[in-house]
């Protein structure tokens, strides 16, 4: 874990679960598999904070526990898993245009809470739901469930591992859990039935259940456990990651060729979606007469333009789609190992670009096409003056987008060495990756500043407002709510203008550089995975 | 065979310096003193973020997110800072949950046995630090607006019934419950603050540094 991942890492964990998680998570991150002792020594933390903590981190399975050989419990952060909280919002929207509000919820509440029994999930959302639509009108459990479903066939919610059905011996100090493949995505036969409840009557409810508790003086639960009692659910993160590929590939193809292509593409993969393991570099071959078959409805071409696309496809230089095979009217794959370098090296480029200009950029692209080339070369090539292209390859060294290649010679006469620039995509990738984290650190700092700065004025700013909602409600005159609305003068607005502007815009760069950092992950993932 | 040059020519490096294109006569760049400043000039300025719905969307979902956390059981806020005058106010205010125990209840099957907090704030007997917790937070109970006391009531049914699998802590507990709403009472009846009367216990844990003097 470099340094800026682990502050990355300890910045989420304080925004989102407060400073005493933190300081525990960022603890593990840092120096690995930790016991209970050690966690409470080395933080200087109470032994019940210390405990919270780490309840939350399981919960929402940022770490994990295991029983070593000498005994006790062992807990592990997982720093990767940390780092995804920056992307909540992407995978909640993507939820959200495949299965509307529904699954938007479900995801939300998903992620939220860590993770879930299904009838849980479904109860909140029903009741959320029916907050927001009109009067009278609630939402039923049945639609929930539906959509719990079609979220679990797809793979996007995933079972957690689940506690062995017999005990084993004599109860441990953590249980074990076991993960069974084959069942992590079926969903248990429930019977909710029932609607959502609006919060009004939802108090009521609660103030009449522990009236009757106290006069019983009975500890117990009023409801019996529900039927799903034990299996919980959560997010499959690789299934969105898959999805957010799937989508950059559709539209990279989209960008170069046409509307078309991309759809096909796009079928192609739809119809590898379960097929393919997560971390192929290739999928499955599909043959043209069955891509002929799944093209939406709406795409009525003839088989030979389907072919003929294919075909230009298949010649790309980018190869996206390779062709494996003529049986079928043809066997065509979606390079995606490919398709992914291509995408890192089009965002290096594109960095390059916007940082050292569009000369050097030209450099760059030569470099990457040609692999090795000397100083004089490249000037040739590049059509560029020769001071200036000195200039540009040394600014480009040192900042490690270009590195020089020493071929060895035996003897190191200085007249037959040859000095090669070269580009190294996977080594340039990890250091981008790495300086994303950084400004996503750095953002995120400034955010926090911003908001400290102005803490007083936006408390203000929050009382003002609260005071006017509740005159608004017990009715009052217009005169009343101008007189509080000038409590705020006309600089202060200024500055809360000012201010969420600000916030806004570091957030939505936090979002920005976020796919860039799933852009490179993927592909550095892609090259290590390799049998 | 690299330093061999160094007594006799200055300057001379050990690698043909036009190989790697730098001419005879050519200015080098000049020698840095000083560290690179830490922000410097940007010659191209960034590319203006992009906008679209689907950005402001996720915009506003982050934002959300954030605050929608901060309210959630998860978010476990360090104790409020004790200060040094006790204030009236303070009965009022809505105190950390109890001694301990959490807002959620996570599934204990599933996590170390190491981690379940139990809240024996019932007991005699155990320190003194949780008993004038437990009569402050009993007072608050019979005091505050219904809602705050449904809330607290709640959370104490919670917490006593995770002890409810061993038989005699919960004897023991309803017992205690018992007394401790008799001590309420009795309380309240009294204008006499509690935590002034000093029931004995202290004496003779205290002065053991001087023992010049004879304890009385």
């Amino acid at each position: 874990m470099t340094q800026a991942e682990i502050k990355l890492c300890s910045l989420l964990l304080r925004e989102h679960f407060g400073e005493i998680v933190e300081r525990v998570g960022t603890l593990l991150v840092r120096a690995g598999a930790q016991p209970l002792r050690m966690l409470v020594g080395d933080t200087g933390l109470s032994l019940e904070q210390v405990k919270k903590a780490l309840c939350v981190l399981l919960q929402h399975n940022l770490a994990t526990f295991q029983l070593p050989k000498r005994g006790g419990v062992e807990y592990e952060a997982r720093a990767e898993r940390v780092l995804r909280i920056l992307r909540y919002p992407r995978y909640i929207y993507a939820a959200k245009t495949l299965y509307g509000d529904t699954g938007e919820l479900l995801v939300e509440e998903l992620l939220l809470n860590g993770k879930m029994t299904m009838s849980a999930a479904v109860r909140k959302v029903a009741d959320r739901l029916t907050e927001t639509m009109e009067d009278g009108r609630t939402m039923d459990y049945a639609d929930v469930s539906s959509t719990f479903v079609r979220l679990a066939d797809t793979h996007l919610v995933q079972r957690c591992p689940l506690l062995p059905e017999t005990p084993q011996g004599p109860p441990g100090p953590a249980p074990t859990l076991v993960l069974d493949e084959k069942e992590m995505y079926t969903v248990p036969r429930l019977n909710l039935t029932g609607r959502g409840k609006r919060r009004r009557s939802c108090e009521e409810e609660e103030e009449g259940e522990p009236r009757a508790k106290k006069q019983k003086a009975d500890g117990e639960g009023s409801e019996p456990p529900p039927e799903d009692d034990g299996i919980y659910w959560q997010v499959n993160l690789e299934r969105f990651h898959q999805h957010f590929r799937d989508q950059a590939i559709v539209s990279a193809v989209a960008n170069r060729m046409d509307q078309t292509s991309s759809e096909i593409v796009r079928t192609m993969l739809r119809m590898s979606e379960v097929t393919t393991a997560s971390g192929a570099p290739y999928t499955q071959p599909l043959s043209s007469n069955e891509i002929f078959r799944s093209l939406p409805a709406g795409y009525n071409i003839s088989k030979q333009v389907l072919d003929q696309y294919l075909t230009l496809l298949a010649d790309d230089p980018l190869e996206f789609v390779g062709k494996s095979g003529d049986s079928g009217g043809g066997m065509y794959t979606v390079n995606l190992h490919k398709a992914l370098a291509s995408l890192a090296t089009a965002t290096l480029e594109s960095i390059v670009e916007e940082r050292f200009g569009s000369r050097c950029a030209r450099i760059f692209r030569l470099l990457l096409r040609k692999k090795h080339l000397e100083q004089k070369q490249v000037e040739d090539f590049a059509m560029i003056p020769a001071k200036e292209a000195k200039e540009m390859l040394y600014r480009m060294l040192s900042e490690n987008f270009v590195a020089l290649q020493i071929p060895k010679t035996p003897d190191h006469a200085p007249s037959r060495t040859f000095y090669l620039y070269t580009v190294n995509v996977p080594a340039s990738a990890r250091m981008l990756l790495h300086r994303c984290y950084k400004s996503v650190a750095n953002l995120m700092e400034r955010r926090q500043f911003e908001t400290k700065e102005n803490k007083r004025l936006l408390e203000k700013s929050q009382r003002v407002e609260a005071i006017l909602a509740s005159m608004q409600a017990t009715g009052a005159e217009a005169a009343q709510l101008q007189e509080i609305e000038e409590m705020i003068t006309a600089p202060e607005r200024q500055q809360l203008e000012s201010l969420k502007r600000n916030v806004n815009k570091l957030d939505a760069s936090e979002n920005q550089v976020d796919e860039t950092i799933f852009v490179l992950e993927s592909f550095i993932h892609s090259t290590i995975r390799k049998p | 065979m690299a330093g061999r040059g160094r007594g006799r020519g200055r300057g001379q490096l050990t690698f043909n310096v036009e190989a790697v294109g730098i001419g005879k006569g050519d200015a080098l760049p000049p020698p840095t003193l000083q560290p690179s400043p830490l922000f410097p000039p940007v010659e191209y300025r960034p590319v203006p973020l992009p906008g679209g719905e689907e950005l402001e969307y996720m915009l506003a979902l982050k934002q959300e997110l954030r605050g929608a956390m901060r309210n959630l059981p998860y978010f476990i806020k360090p104790g409020a800072p004790r200060r040094d005058i006790e204030r009236y106010s303070d009965k009022y205010q809505v105190s950390n949950p109890i001694d301990g125990a959490i807002d959620w209840n996570p599934d204990w099957r599933r996590l170390p046995r190491e981690l379940k907090i139990r809240v024996r704030r019932l007991r005699k007997g155990r320190t003194t630090v949780l008993v004038p917790k437990a009569k402050q937070r009993a007072a608050l109970d019979k005091e505050e607006a219904i809602k705050k006391l449904e809330s607290l009531e709640k959370k104490e049914e919670e917490v006593t019934s995770e002890e409810e699998e061993e038989k005699e802590e919960e004897e023991e507990g309803k017992e205690e419950e018992e007394e401790e709403y008799d001590e309420e009472e009795h309380e309240e009846e009294t204008d006499y603050i509690m935590s002034y009367f000093d029931n004995g216990e202290d004496f003779g844990g205290d002065s053991d540094d001087n023992m010049d003097e004879a304890v009385y």
